[in-house]
């Protein structure tokens, strides 16, 4: 246990290429589909928030439980889209990184949209007299909550990001696990841990958790900052 | 911006119910130019609802309600609303009112000069790039009061804009909200504060349980008020006289 750990030390401060490799590619995989589920998934709670049409509780009902869709589950999916003979077959990004961010966006956008309708709908409950007396339709009423929600806008996307960096089954199944194409750190600590090497795993370990708790201190740092000016 | 005025404003047998409750109860009245109207009432008498049906913020269950010239879509309200809690967006307090500028469709270019007038107007010039969040209670409230009134509406609705406010931001609100009234915008105010009504009113409009008992000149409705609930309403806020 403890020459592994500092084998795996030794590869941190080494900076070992192949760890490095494996590294970038899980933050551009992660951080890619954060900003596509962001990117849709904000706008989607805004409406969901603000809006009024039929069905609207079941809408919620079901994003609500769909932040709890199991990766494995997301993979298989987007596995059977993307397969040769499936309906998106014909875009050949399977065993692609390209397939991995549609995985983990669609993982994360359930989370990001949920999280946001809630968000953006208590602050509504707090604006809707105000901004309707000053004659704001509900788009720019939508667009106005957004920007007013915006710092704990900005935990709901870290929430989705911590999602995305730590699940391993739905890269594992549409990304193949392929040594130098679309190994990411998830996939090599399950691979790697059952093969016996240690402390690859366990340093690639100690940079995933590290990664995850840095981010976080940063949004932390700047939504107490901000809300410390802002109010 | 055309010039017929928005106002009289008339209500025809207007009944609000929520949860099997009747909060308005058949009200019919004419809301005029000129003279400020304070409409009275001890709480739960509906005064906040009734504003609100004016203003156009909820449906009457019944009646009806019609401006002189009704609103219409893209064309900037010529009436505004001040809650008794602001709610001031996440930006500057010159962001605040510049945003209602933006909602009312008035152009980048001419907003500088309109906010910095009406952010004078209530003297919180020197606090423009603050945060509106951070202000105090009163700053809070006189920025609403500018917010509501940089475009000069014809109409201006209070709901009791000084309840959560201490004695001296009190005064500064009633000083501004007559400033507004010189400047020729119509007051609609509701407040359950007798001194305050006898200051900034012309009329008062008392309300109970829902209906309009009595309308009469403010000095008259003081000396001598015609109904029974008025008097004993007087009484109790003023229990020495």
């Amino acid at each position: 246990m403890s020459e592994a750990l500092s084998a795996a030390l030794a590869l941190l401060i080494g900076l070992d290429s192949k760890l490095v490799e494996i590294v970038l590619l899980s933050l551009r995989v992660s951080l890619s589909a954060v900003a596509i589920a962001a990117l849709v998934g904000l706008p989607l709670g805004a409406a969901i928030a603000v809006g009024r049409f039929p069905g609207r509780q079941t809408v919620i009902v079901l994003l609500n439980a769909l932040m709890g869709l199991p990766p494995v589950v997301v993979g298989l999916l987007v596995y059977l889209l993307l397969s040769r003979a499936g309906p998106l077959g014909a875009l050949g990004i399977l065993f692609t990184p390209s397939a991995m961010v549609v995985a983990q966006a669609i993982l994360i956008l359930p989370i990001i949209a949920a999280l946001s309708r809630q968000a953006i709908e208590d602050a509504w409950r707090e604006y809707e007299e105000q901004l309707c007396s000053l004659g704001a339709g509900r788009v720019n009423a939508a667009l106005t909550l957004l920007w007013d929600t915006r710092f704990s806008l900005l935990t709901t996307i870290l929430a989705g990001f911590g999602r995305a960096a730590a699940e391993v089954g739905a890269v594992m199944i549409v990304g193949g696990n392929i040594d130098g194409v679309t190994r990411v750190m998830t996939t090599t600590i399950a691979l790697e841990t059952s093969k016996g090497d240690l402390p690859l795993a366990l340093g690639l370990g100690m940079i995933l958790i590290a990664i995850v708790i840095a981010v976080n201190a940063a949004a932390y740092l700047t939504k107490e900052l901000a809300q410390r000016r802002y109010g | 911006m055309s010039k017929a005025s928005i106002l009289p404003l008339r209500l025809a047998e207007v009944s609000f119910a929520a949860g099997g409750r009747t909060i308005i109860d058949r009200v019919s009245l004419e809301i005029e130019t000129g003279l400020s109207t304070i409409i009275l009432g001890a709480n739960g008498a509906g005064k906040s609802v009734l504003m609100r049906l004016m203003h156009g913020l909820l449906e009457p269950s019944s009646g009806r309600i019609d401006w002189n010239a009704p609103e219409r879509p893209g064309v900037p309200r010529k009436q505004a609303m001040v809650f008794q809690r602001p709610v001031m967006l996440r930006r500057s307090a010159y962001g605040n009112v510049a945003y209602a500028l933006k909602i009312a469709g008035i152009p980048e270019p001419r907003r500088a000069a309109l906010v910095r007038e009406a952010l004078e107007s209530v003297g919180l010039s020197h606090l423009a790039r603050r945060s509106a969040r951070v202000l105090s209670g009163g700053e809070q409230q006189r920025l609403a009061l500018a917010r509501a009134w940089a475009l000069h509406p014809e109409v201006l609705f209070l709901d009791e804009p000084t309840a959560s406010l201490d004695p001296s931001a009190t005064r500064e609100i009633e000083s501004v909200i007559k400033a507004f009234d010189a400047a020729g915008t119509k007051v609609v105010m509701a407040t359950h504060n007798l001194g305050q009504a006898r200051r900034l009113g012309d009329e008062i409009l008392f309300l109970d349980q829902g209906r309009v008992v009595e309308r009469s000149p403010v000095e008259d409705f003081f000396s001598k008020p015609q109904s029974a609930q008025a008097a004993a309403f007087i009484k109790g806020q003023l229990p020495w006289i």
